[in-house]
C-alpha cells in the first residue's frame, strides 16, 4: 500500500502526526511531510485513521 | 442483536466517515446513506476560504474520488431529506415519500445557519451559499458581513482581499470573547481595524431590508449584499416527536447513544464527554470526522464501546494570521498567554477550567509547540504544573 499526501490542501492541523506519527511530521509551517510512503503492514491502520481524521482529505492510502 | 440494515442520515464529514468506518470494521450488510443535498460529500471548511477566494473550483472540495465511494458499496439517496423517525418501528421517513428500514440507525444532520429578518441576505454553509456569494465579490462591492465570528472573520478576510468593502457588524463589545476570552478576541478582532474594515461592535441588528440592513437602533447601513453569520442552530427538527432527546441538537451519552442503536455525530450531536466532564456539542470539521468513526465503532460493536472522549480542535484562516485551538475554551475562568507575544500576532494562549488546563489557542506559532499543550489538554494537567513547566522552560 502507498501513502499519497495532498501537500497544497493540508491545512496544518496536524491530526495525521497525532494519528500515525511514523508516517508523518509536519513542517514548522505545520504542513504534512511524509516521511514513509510505503509504511509497514503493521503502521496501516495507524495510517487509515489519519486518512479518516484528516479535515482537509489530503490523504489517501492507495493499493500499488 | 444482528445488525443487517444500517442507515446513516447526512452525507457530509461525519456521515461519510461513519459508513467509511463500518465498511473499515468488516459490516458486509446493507448500508444506507442519506443526504439533503444533491451532492456526493464535500468538504465545507474550504467554502468561508480557498472556495469563496475563487482559488480552488468546486472539484477539489470533494471528500472521496468517485472510485472510493463506489467501493463503500453504498445504498446512495441523495437530494432527499430525511423527514421522521419511528423508533419502534425503526424506519426513517425520506421526503421522496420512502421509508427505510434499519438495524442501526446513525443521525449526521449537521446544522443550518441562524437567519435575521428580511430577505435576500447570504448565507455561508452549501456549495450553493458559497458560490452564490463569491459571484458578487468584486471591488468595490459594499458587503456587510453581520456577525464577526470566525466564518464572519474568514469571509471578511477573502471579500478584503478582493477589493470589497467590508462592513463588519457584531452584537458583542468583543468579537469571539465568549468562545476565546476577551484579550485573545479583541487581537483577533484588530486584524479587520488594520486593514481599513468598517468593524462595529455592540451593534445588533434587527432585520435585513433592501438597502442594507437595519440596527436595534433603528440605522440603516447600506450595502450592496448581505451575509448573515450569527451561528447555526441543529438540524433536528425532523426528529421531534420521535422519542429521541433532543436539547440543542441529539443528546447522547459519552458512547454517542441517543437511543438503543440510534446513535449520532457531527455538529447536530450533544454528547457527554467524559474528558471535560460536561455535555458538548462542536461545529468542528475534525469532529465530525472523529465523532463518526466513534459512533459507528460503538454501533457496530457494542461489546467493545468506548466512550468518546476527544480534544476537540479547529483552525482559522484570517488575513495571514492561521489560528489553532486544541480543547475546550467555552467557560474558561482563565487565560494566560504561555508562549511568544500578543502584540506580534505569534503566541500560544493556555485556558484554564477550574484547576485544569482545558484548551489552547495559538497564532502563528510551530506546530510542535501547540502539540505540547495538546498532550496537556488530554492528559488533564494540573494548570499550575502545566504553566510553571512552561514558565521553567521559558526562562532555561
Amino acid at each position: 500500500m502507498k501513502v499519497e499526501l495532498e501537500a497544497d490542501k493540508c491545512v496544518a492541523s496536524g491530526q495525521c502526526v497525532v494519528a500515525a506519527m511514523d508516517v508523518f511530521d509536519q513542517d514548522d509551517d505545520g504542513i504534512a511531510i511524509l516521511l514513509e510512503e510505503t509504511p509497514a503492514p503493521e503502521l496501516l491502520d495507524d495510517v487509515r485513521e489519519a486518512v479518516a481524521v484528516c479535515p482537509a482529505a489530503a490523504i489517501r492510502l492507495v493499493e500499488r | 442483536m444482528t445488525l443487517n440494515r444500517i442507515v446513516v442520515v447526512g452525507a457530509s464529514a461525519a456521515g461519510l466517515a461513519a459508513a467509511e468506518t463500518l465498511r473499515r470494521e468488516g459490516y458486509d450488510g446493507t448500508l444506507t446513506l442519506v443526504g439533503d443535498e444533491p451532492l456526493a460529500p464535500y468538504d465545507r471548511p474550504p467554502l468561508s476560504k480557498q472556495l469563496l477566494s475563487a482559488e480552488w473550483e468546486p472539484e477539489r472540495l470533494t471528500l472521496r474520488p468517485a472510485a472510493d465511494l463506489a467501493a463503500l458499496d453504498l445504498d446512495l439517496r441523495l437530494g432527499v431529506a430525511a423527514t421522521g423517525l419511528e423508533l419502534a418501528d425503526r424506519t426513517v421517513r425520506l421526503a421522496d415519500g420512502s421509508q427505510v428500514p434499519y438495524d442501526g440507525l446513525i443521525v449526521a444532520t449537521g446544522v443550518r445557519p441562524r437567519k435575521l429578518p428580511g430577505e435576500g441576505a447570504h448565507v455561508l454553509r452549501t456549495l450553493g451559499d458559497a458560490l452564490t456569494l463569491r459571484d458578487q465579490l468584486a471591488p468595490g462591492l459594499r458587503l456587510v458581513i453581520v456577525g464577526a465570528g470566525f466564518l464572519g472573520a474568514e469571509a471578511a478576510a477573502v471579500a478584503w482581499r478582493l477589493g470589497a468593502h467590508v462592513t463588519l457588524l457584531e452584537p458583542a463589545p468583543v468579537p469571539l470573547a465568549h468562545a476565546v476570552g476577551t484579550r485573545v478576541g479583541e487581537l483577533l478582532t484588530r486584524a479587520h481595524v488594520d486593514r481599513g474594515i468598517d468593524l462595529r461592535c455592540g451593534v445588533g441588528v434587527s432585520e435585513v431590508t433592501e438597502d442594507g440592513v437595519r440596527l436595534a437602533d433603528g440605522e440603516v447601513v447600506e450595502a450592496d449584499e448581505v451575509l448573515v453569520a450569527v451561528g447555526s442552530r441543529p438540524n433536528t427538527e425532523w426528529l421531534e416527536g420521535s422519542g429521541l432527546p433532543l436539547g440543542d441538537g441529539v443528546v447522547c451519552d459519552e458512547y454517542c447513544e441517543a437511543a438503543r442503536n440510534v446513535y449520532a455525530a457531527g455538529d447536530v450531536a450533544r454528547w457527554y464527554n467524559p474528558l471535560f466532564g460536561t455535555s458538548m456539542r462542536i461545529e468542528h470539521r475534525t469532529n465530525a470526522a472523529e465523532q463518526g468513526m466513534a459512533a459507528a465503532r460503538n454501533l457496530f460493536r457494542p461489546d467493545a464501546r468506548k466512550p468518546f472522549a476527544p480534544v476537540p480542535y479547529f483552525w482559522s484562516d484570517q488575513y495571514d494570521m492561521k489560528i489553532q485551538a486544541y480543547g475546550y475554551l467555552r467557560g474558561h475562568d482563565e487565560v494566560a498567554v504561555v508562549e511568544g507575544d500578543l502584540a506580534e500576532r505569534r503566541f500560544v494562549a493556555a485556558y484554564r477550567t477550574g484547576d485544569r488546563v482545558a484548551g489552547a489557542l495559538s497564532v502563528g506559532m510551530p506546530p510542535k509547540v501547540i502539540r505540547q499543550w495538546r498532550q496537556a489538554i488530554a492528559a488533564g494537567t494540573a494548570w499550575e504544573e502545566a504553566v510553571r513547566v512552561e514558565a521553567a522552560v521559558g526562562e532555561g
